[in-house]
């Protein structure tokens, strides 16, 4: 690609500044720290600095203020020599031109457009979550936005009922945080088990018995038909639920409106290929927006890679720099919940191409299923097993072949191996080093006695067991007594 | 507690000094024995009465046969005796030759972190004022460099341990990261609490063992795990805001970055769980005081002065810095590793902690030596950049070497010891023939520590005088009397140099005076009466009396050192190893060190008894490693990275991360580990990344007791 028409930097136009779009222009200026190479414009929707989307069910959850999940603060443009506009809405690209508009009427041409829109809400047809005017209905909180959060804290009073539409992961997310706040949680999913994106349906059980225990209700395999404001929702079996607020986790659908009326190819999200382009080898797209095979939606992570791809590429800095996916795990952020999964886990435990190795403690909220094939992990889950989840995704993402000792691996610490030295002196094996800083054995402290040493004392001066940090004091003084008894 | 310490000493028959190897400087007595010594430990805040093996061996070195007692010149291929009038002479007139031809900048001086205060200050003032040159550096660069700019840059001043060693056993939580006192400093352990201990190392040494909780990362991954854990203590509630408030800038920036580090990506970089990093976050934020210690581990990285950076911050946001009973402290590891770093003999630096490029510095230092400012030289190259240009068109053509055996402890050791081949002229000057020494064109041999007298600066900070006890063998000179007479040799006055180590001393508080590092106020004789100094001691009187400066043991209980006495958070993110595993390197070699061996080795595999008790390089590694390449205990396997290949036992620990394999580095040969190294610098202190390189296992040699299948 040539570097621009005009002389001076590649002019690059960011649109979107959530994750991604904040993340490329930053990766832009890390690589060209000075502006020589690449003009950077952003531009944002939403009225305020970019947030990190992350961390919106601690907002939620009430450990964290809305302004410590600000990814950058009011200065932040200017010190990098970014034209930053927020509240400002893209209308068109004109591709011929090179050129997009906005609402306010401006245009700005670009040399490289880079599409980081994300992806918005999906709200269910259950009747009466959208009012006449097409508008979410009073009670009615997308779980999504920094000002959503504002809404659903507003809404969620101690006490008070929440139902929430969606038991995936950002909605357990969500009612465990409103849960910890004292608010009656009940989560209404479609599905006869939670997260079955994730888990199979034995750990989900145990995640609603562990949830369950926060104080939060569900009602599994069973749709919302009907909302009614004040009062609740309606569901497909003929129960009814109190909300003063509903909270909707039920999934999200790209912003590809823009690219679509731009003649962009888009199927599910703008399709992109190993270099994040689109069909318009001027335009990329990243993060939840853009379709990648690779690439799961709704994660944080495949965006950052692709962010640092597309600003290798924009900025020379790596020209043969491609992204080829992003191995995902998924962990669920919930207070008092440690639950990771990844990989392919529905493997059923008599597979005869998989070994499964499997084990459930309901009563203790653990769950743990480890899917192999060759020695490699191909999938797992891993519930109430903090230990476990780091060491289990390093192996999947490196493909490194598991550890022979299965259950170690699974419990995430090596079992104790050889028995601590024996605290008897009498059967204590004479090569234990019983003072390591000063490499005294057992033995040389009984030969130390026979040479006439009678105390802590003498067997100190003659090995110098003892005299380095100390910590074997007790054992030395042991051994004295052992050897005074049988003398 | 200190002058208990001396009065016992003065009723006693033998020498009151201190330990020759690590920086805890234990106490010690020599007592002359025969042609030798004996040595046995002593009471002193440090070591609280303890020593280890190598201490309690030490006097073994006094008389080793390995012991160098004459000058030796390289004739005819050759070290062969000579006299010290000739040795010097040879020297001075090879120097002033290559001086001649090829200008200043072709002669070189490499220095150690084990010489005294007075040498070190010595040293750097011979390269500056009776050489001319700028290219003079230590081996400390390879240990303390990165903990010494993060910490100059977060609190104004690089003082390792701000407090008294003995104030960490106050602590209901100490955070050790890298460090593995347990074997490298064993008295040290004493002072650590038995609960709340938490050890961060990628292996489990005896350190870890000790832990109530032990994290155990993939060596080059530390600083994802602090950021891991700073956002913890955030998002958990647990942040000092009115500290951060009062006492420190930058905490918004910092935050900017470490909110993108919760600990569940943390978790997956560094292979450490979550919870654990939301434990360590609690267990430091509950205690009423509390420690973060960093280390070697931790520092010798690529981004190891980030690294530390990001763990200073940690403690900032938990308010420990400057608080009394809690703080954060870096474990300085050679023997006058703190001082080494305070006088002179780095490329960048003056006496007194004063920078090399600052005007005023420049002008007060030359004033005290009695030359023309602008006669000093500029800032030279680091060690691993000096070491790498020996030779060259563009480097040094001579070095000498003080004190250091870079042939073993310089990364990419092959590289280096290649380097020093091609040089025109190398000499060294040593107590043993290092295998550094070996290669020289003349050797020096110089007195050791109880034959001499001396300062150090422990790892608190704290100025210890070193006693002669014993008288050195015959041929034997101190390192001042070589600096002397190849000074005079070279044209200087002959004051201008003083071989008596007070004289020297004396000077050297006056070249201090006013800088960061302040030994004005310090006198031997006060050190003689046991007073426990910790710098900055100005002359004159302290800050609350009329007597003489009591020294700063605590330095930032009041403020920080700099201008607005503000602490900074520094801004850092984790970019990872400089070399990532690949298909054909898919392994992490680590390096460390041993109980009984030190540094290089060169002191203590001369020792019998520490020699039995660790004689070679082993490759440690778990037992699902092994069988994956094929090997099992004892086989002789060969660890190949880019750079070398080392062939050592192999060794199996259950415990051992699958990923890693460690290897000891104090042995030479084809056992050198840092034949592996990667000599990638860190940006700013030129730290190389010794403790995580990508290699590939190959079985050398099948062990006897191997039973094929």
């Amino acid at each position: 690609m040539s570097t621009g028409d005009q002389a001076g930097p590649r002019r690059i136009v960011i649109v979107g500044y959530g994750m991604a779009g904040a993340r490329l222009a930053e990766d832009l200026r890390a690589r060209d720290p000075r502006g020589e190479r690449v003009s950077v414009t952003v531009v944002g929707g939403e009225p305020h600095q970019a947030y990190n989307r992350i961390l919106l069910s601690n907002v939620v959850a009430g450990t964290m203020s809305e302004r410590s999940v600000h990814l950058h603060d009011e200065s932040w443009a200017e010190a990098n020599d970014i034209d930053l506009r927020v509240g400002t809405a893209v209308t068109a690209i004109d591709r011929d031109a090179r050129m997009i508009s906005f609402d306010d009427g401006g245009q700005v041409a670009y040399d490289a457009l880079v599409l980081a829109t994300g992806s918005r809400a999906w709200i269910p047809p259950t009747e009466g979550l959208l009012d006449d005017d097409g508008e979410l209905a009073d009670g009615v909180v997308p779980f999504r936005t920094l000002d959503d959060c504002e809404r659903i804290l507003a809404h969620a009073r101690a006490g008070a009922p929440v139902v929430v539409i969606g038991g995936g992961v950002l909605g357990l997310e969500a009612a465990r945080g409103l849960a910890g706040r004292g608010s009656n949680v009940t989560v209404v999913h479609p599905v006869g088990h939670l997260m079955e994106r994730q888990l199979d349906a034995g750990a989900g059980g145990v995640l609603a018995a562990t949830l369950a225990e926060h104080g939060i209700e569900f009602a599994l395999g069973k749709l919302a038909t009907r909302y009614v404001p004040g009062d609740g929702l309606k569901l497909d079996d003929g129960s009814h639920l109190p909300a003063d607020l509903v909270v909707v986790s039920a999934g999200v659908r790209p912003e590809t409106g823009l690219a679509e009326a731009a003649g962009l190819t888009v199927d599910r999200g703008i399709v992109v290929d190993d270099s994040l382009r689109t069909n318009d080898q001027r335009i990329f797209a990243i993060g939840d927006v853009a379709q990648h095979p690779g690439a799961p939606s709704g994660l944080v992570q495949p965006a950052w890679e692709q962010a640092s791809v597309v600003a290798d590429l924009l900025t020379g800095t790596d020209t043969s720099s491609r992204y080829r996916g992003t191995s995902v795990v998924t962990r669920l952020k919930a207070r008092g919940v440690d639950l990771s999964a990844l990989g392919d886990v529905h493997a059923e435990a008599d597979s005869a191409d998989d070994e499964v190795v499997c084990l459930t403690d309901p009563r203790r909220g653990r769950y743990a299923k480890l899917v192999l094939r060759d020695d490699r992990v191909r999938g797992a889950i891993l519930l109430g097993f903090p230990d476990a989840a780091a060491s289990v995704a390093h192996h999947f993402d490196n493909g490194t072949p598991a550890p022979s000792d299965r259950l170690a691996f699974l419990l995430g610490r090596a079992l104790p191996g050889e028995a601590a030295p024996a605290e008897n002196p009498a059967t204590m094996p004479g090569s234990v080093t019983v003072c390591k800083c000063n490499n005294v054995t057992k033995s040389s402290l009984v030969d130390a006695w026979r040479s006439g040493a009678r105390s802590t004392a003498d067997l100190a001066s003659a090995t110098r067991a003892t005299t380095g940090c100390g910590g074997c004091r007790d054992v030395v003084e042991g051994i004295a007594t052992w050897l005074a008894s049988t003398d | 507690m200190t002058v208990t310490a001396a009065a016992t000493t003065a009723t006693s028959t033998g020498a009151a000094t201190h330990c020759p190897y690590c920086a805890l400087q234990c106490g010690m007595r020599v007592t002359p024995a025969g042609g030798s010594a004996t040595v046995e430990p002593r009471q002193f805040p440090t070591n609280g009465g303890g020593m280890c093996q190598k201490g309690w061996t030490s006097a073994a070195l006094l008389t080793s046969p390995a012991r160098l007692t004459t000058p030796l010149v390289r004739v005819d291929g050759e070290l062969t005796p000579a006299t010290w009038d000739d040795a010097l002479d040879v020297v001075a007139t090879r120097l002033h030759d290559i001086r001649e031809r090829r200008g200043a900048d072709a002669v070189g001086l490499f220095g150690g972190g084990g010489l005294t205060n007075e040498k070190c200050y010595a040293l750097g003032k011979f390269a500056r004022v009776a050489l001319g040159t700028s290219q003079i550096d230590y081996n400390g660069r390879f240990c303390m460099s990165s903990a010494a700019a993060a910490g100059s840059k977060a609190f104004g001043m690089d003082r390792g341990m701000p407090f008294p060693v003995t104030d960490l056993a106050e602590a209901d939580a100490v955070l050790l990261v890298g460090s593995n006192p347990a074997e490298t400093m064993p008295p040290f352990v004493q002072h650590l609490p038995s609960d709340g201990l938490v050890v961060v190392d990628p292996r489990r040494t005896p350190t870890a063992e000790r832990a109530e909780l032990h994290l155990q990362p993939a060596p080059g991954t530390d600083m994802a795990l602090a950021l891991g854990i700073l956002h913890a203590v955030v998002a958990d509630g647990h942040l000092d805001q009115a500290y951060v408030d009062s006492r420190t800038v930058g905490f918004v920036e910092m935050w900017r970055v470490v909110a993108s580090w919760w600990p569940e990506r943390a978790e997956r970089i560094t292979g450490v769980a979550a919870a654990d990093q939301r434990k360590v976050a609690a267990t430091l934020a509950a205690a009423n005081n509390a420690y973060v210690l960093t280390a070697r581990g931790t520092e010798q990285h690529a981004n190891g002065v980030d690294t530390v950076s990001a763990w200073i911050n940690l403690a900032l946001a938990l308010g420990l810095p400057g608080r009394p009973g809690s703080g954060y402290g870096c474990l300085t590891g050679q023997g006058n590793g703190q001082g080494g770093r305070e006088h002179g003999q780095k490329a960048d630096q003056l006496p007194g902690y004063r920078k090399l490029d600052d005007p005023a510095a420049r002008e007060y230092v030359a004033g005290v030596w009695g030359v023309d400012p602008d006669s000093l030289p500029r800032p030279g190259r680091s060690a691993y950049e000096l070491l790498d240009v020996l030779g060259t068109e563009t480097g040094p053509q001579a070095l000498l070497v003080f004190g250091s055996n870079p042939v073993v402890s310089a990364p990419r050791a092959g590289h280096v010891a290649e380097r020093l081949e091609s040089l025109d002229f190398l000499v060294v000057a040593d107590i043993v023939l290092s295998e550094t020494a070996a290669m020289a064109d003349v050797v020096l041999p110089v007195t050791q520590w109880a034959e001499e007298t001396g300062t150090m600066t422990n790892l608190e900070g704290r100025i210890l005088l070193r006693t002669k006890a014993i008288d050195p063998p015959d041929g034997v000179r101190s390192d001042l009397d070589v600096l002397h007479g190849l000074a005079v040799r070279l044209g200087q006055p002959s004051e201008r140099f003083p071989t008596d180590p007070e004289e020297v001393f004396t000077e050297l508080r006056e070249a201090s005076r006013g800088g960061v590092a302040d030994y004005s106020g310090v006198t031997y004789q006060r050190l003689r009466d046991g007073e426990a100094l910790h710098w900055p001691v100005p002359s004159g009187p302290g800050p609350h009396s009329d007597e003489a400066h009591p020294g700063t043991p605590r330095p930032f209980l009041e403020r920080f050192h700099h201008p607005d006495g503000r602490a900074r958070f520094t801004s850092v993110t984790y970019n990872g190893p400089a070399e990532p595993v690949d298909v054909d390197y898919p392994l992490i070699a680590t390096t460390g060190r041993l109980l009984a061996q030190y540094q290089s080795g060169a002191q203590t595999r001369a020792i019998d008894e520490l020699r039995a008790a660790a004689p070679e390089a082993f490759v440690e590694m778990h037992p699902d490693t092994a069988e994956r390449y094929g090997l099992t205990v004892g086989d002789i396997v060969r660890v190949v990275s880019r750079r070398g290949e080392v062939e050592a036992p192999v060794r199996l620990t259950s415990a051992s991360r699958q990923d890693t394999v460690f290897l000891p580095f104090h042995f030479p040969g084809a056992q050198r580990a840092n034949l592996l190294t990667n000599p990638a610098l860190d940006p700013v202190s030129r730290m190389p990344e010794f403790k995580v390189c990508a290699v590939r296992l190959e079985l050398a040699e099948r062990s006897g007791v191997h039973v094929d299948r």
